[in-house]
């Protein structure tokens, strides 16, 4: 039996094979399931099926791959996923009482979705973020410094409808277009590159270099570049 | 309260790779420009790559990404001349517990990288180059991905790179959560669209990368530099650092102090001067223990503040510098508690390949839990050693390694702790309803 996909899906999925080498197509199966997430919300059985039909390989080549890689999930998933990090730095600094908070208010745990169907929640490991911690993501753009309270008003914001604005990065997008970008197409909204300021952690040794005038002496960007002797 | 640091330990801030971050929009090609944006590209391109590769041999620059190596010296193994195809392949994968220097450069500065890849490229004669990015890092790859294009539509990446012959093909290529994809064999059969487990070596991806092929695997951090070597020069770039563990580097600071964030300074400035760099500890903190480069990296004590942070030093003081990941941990934080969080962390990630790993670090999380519930048994730290015995040095990778770091230090520095938990004079920090939903 053929998965019946759409021609848009089948050109996406040719132009992400494209990308690599023309004897090296197996390459394009991480991005390939990235895309067939988007469709779905989930890496579905046809969803193998498919990325096995574009590359020629078996179904379980593609399944074996599939779950070995924690962003792909087995079961259907909301429009938002919230993740919230419970690794050591976060968790110490009140990330395990967000996660914790979160389970009870939402009722679900770790890969469940709500009964309204609206979130799915999973606690993860350190985002690389640990200097804004304690943080949470939705579809994976960062909320900082978060405490269970904050978190609580955040989901129900996203039960009503509503977006909140991410502490970095771009304005929320759906998970399923965000699947979209992970298979490597560019974000579609303009204001998606653009969205995001560097906080204040980030940029915190380089604004203390710039108010106390501290440089690095002694740079000539017209030095020479050594020229080894003709051997 | 946040205490002002003194000037001496302000000239300890090197701002390099870091220096563009404070331009809002310098992740534009134009604005990047501006600020001698592809510069290093004209420059190189007019130079030989092997005077290039000399270049960054004498620069002295080492992989960011944890291990310390010579990085001209792996440009060096590239074979030349054997008609195969070369790769370079940057881990952007940033996935060990504190590191966070490599997300906020792609994101802010992306050209940088890509500046550098074009470099690395043309002196290590690779037509092909791919970033592979760590999946959840949505928000970095975007502004790589826009930054690609950007390179592209202005001739730097594609045919003939301004007409110097150079033909370069960049992918950003998104990994889908696993850490594991970091370790850079592990991260070859990834982006060759297979589970990430690590190969076994040799041979080196030197010579059998991706594809077979002579690959050089370097860190965002490493080839980010590139650029300002070829522009600095070596001599330049050596007065920062120490003899051999020269340049800037990234130290990431997160925890108890007051100011946490990155904070860009020469190898080898010790904690005492990050510390006061960062605004000093939290009021009611006292530092206790913290890692000098991630969680794979044997925790210090406040005995160490002193040791320069260089890869020469820190080994030395028996830890490892890895990627400056620098975790502060108070006397209110609990080591037992960290370490157990932390091997949860490897048990969730270990990639199943080696028994050593998948079965040690299974059993370590149990124990901890028994130990943590107030079950523990004075044989649960013997237990603990004697597992860390057969994983170090018995594993296939470095994750299984890294896995018995934080066990073995807070059992060498902090066994009260543990026997506190076993004696019954700290009470449980897990209760049993956890421990039995833990199985
Ligand atoms: C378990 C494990 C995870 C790793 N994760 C990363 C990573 O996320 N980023 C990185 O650059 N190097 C990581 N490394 C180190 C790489 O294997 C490799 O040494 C590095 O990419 C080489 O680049 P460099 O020489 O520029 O540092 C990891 C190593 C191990 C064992
Ligand atoms: S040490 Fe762990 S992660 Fe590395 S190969 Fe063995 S099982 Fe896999
Ligand atoms: S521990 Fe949470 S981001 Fe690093």
């Amino acid at each position: 039996m053929t998965v019946q996909y759409s021609d848009d899906l089948r050109a996406k999925a040719k132009e992400i094979v494209a990308r690599y080498p023309a004897d090296r197509s197996r390459s394009a199966l991480l991005p390939l399931l990235h895309l067939v997430q988007a469709e779905e919300g989930h890496v579905s059985p046809a969803g193998v099926e498919f990325c096995a039909e574009v590359l020629g390989i078996t179904k379980a080549q593609v399944g074996a791959v599939a779950t070995f890689y924690t962003m792909y999930k087995r079961r259907p998933t909301a429009d938002w996923l919230v993740s919230v990090c419970t690794n050591t730095m976060c968790n110490v600094l009140g990330g395990q009482e967000v996660y914790d908070r979160l389970t009870e208010h939402l009722g679900v745990g770790h890969e469940e979705t709500t009964a309204d169907g609206s979130i799915t929640l999973e606690h993860a490991e350190c985002l690389a973020a640990c200097d804004y911690g304690p943080v949470m993501t939705v579809n994976y753009e960062f909320f900082d410094k978060v405490d269970a309270d904050g978190a609580v008003g955040l989901v129900e914001k996203l039960r009503g409808g509503e977006r909140p604005m991410p502490s970095r990065g771009a304005r929320l997008c759906t998970l399923k277009e965000m699947a979209v970008q992970l298979a490597g197409f560019a974000d579609d909204r303009p204001e998606g590159v653009a969205d995001g300021v560097a906080g204040e952690p980030t940029l915190r040794g380089v604004r203390l270099a710039q108010e106390h005038g501290i440089s690095v002496p002694g740079f000539d960007p017209e030095t020479p570049i050594k020229a080894q002797e003709a051997k | 309260m946040s205490t002002a640091p003194r000037r001496e330990v302000l000239e300890k801030l090197t701002p390099v790779l870091t220096k563009r971050w404070l331009s809002p929009e310098a992740w534009r090609l134009d604005v990047y420009e501006q600020l001698d944006g592809y510069a290093a590209l004209r420059k190189a391109l007019a130079a030989h790559p092997d005077d290039l590769i000399q270049l960054i041999k004498d620069s002295g620059l080492r992989g960011r990404g944890g291990a310390g190596f010579p990085t001209g010296l792996k440009w060096g193994f590239i074979p030349q001349n054997d008609g195969k195809p070369h790769y370079l392949v940057v881990n952007a994968d940033e996935g060990e517990p504190g590191t966070c220097k490599d997300l906020p450069l792609m994101t802010h500065d992306p050209h940088s990288l890509i500046e550098g890849v074009i470099i690395a490229s043309y002196a290590i004669r690779a037509n092909r180059a791919y970033i592979y990015i760590r999946g959840e890092a949505v928000n970095a790859a975007r502004r790589l991905r826009n930054a690609v294009d950007e390179a592209y539509k202005a001739g730097y990446l594609g045919t003939n790179i301004l007409g110097s012959g150079l033909d370069l093909d960049v992918v950003v290529h998104s990994g889908a959560g696993a850490y594991i994809c970091g370790e850079e064999t592990a991260l070859l059969d990834s982006l060759e669209g297979f589970r990430g487990q690590p190969r076994l070596r040799p041979p080196f991806p030197a010579t059998h990368g991706l594809y077979a092929s002579p690959t050089v695997v370097n860190n965002v951090g490493t080839i980010a530099s590139v650029p300002y070597i070829v522009l600095g020069g070596a001599a330049w770039w050596k007065t920062m650092g120490t003899e051999k563990s020269a340049g800037p580097m990234i130290y990431s600071l997160s925890g108890r102090i007051n100011n946490p964030g990155q904070y860009e300074c020469g190898l080898g400035v010790t904690l005492r001067e990050l510390i006061e760099l960062a605004g000093g500890m939290q009021p009611g903190h006292n530092l206790k223990f913290w890692t000098p480069g991630g969680s794979s990296t044997p925790l210090l004590t406040a005995e160490h503040m002193d040791v320069p942070l260089d890869f020469e030093s820190v080994a030395a003081a028996g830890s490892i510098l890895g990627t400056t990941a620098t975790q502060l941990f108070s006397d209110q934080d609990c080591p037992v508690y960290a370490t157990y969080k932390w091997l949860e962390f490897y048990h969730h990630e270990s990639c199943g390949k080696c028994t050593p790993c998948r079965e040690g670090n299974f059993w370590m999380v149990r124990v901890y839990r028994r130990i943590l519930s107030g079950e523990g048994t004075f044989e649960d730290l013997d237990t603990l050693l004697d597992t860390c015995d057969n994983i170090l040095g018995r594993s296939f990778c470095g994750l299984g390694d890294g896995a018995t770091s934080p066990v073995t230090s807070s059992l060498q520095y902090f066994k009260q702790d543990y026997l506190d938990y076993i004696e019954g004079r700290t009470p449980p920090k897990l209760s049993a309803k956890q421990l039995v939903g833990a199985h």
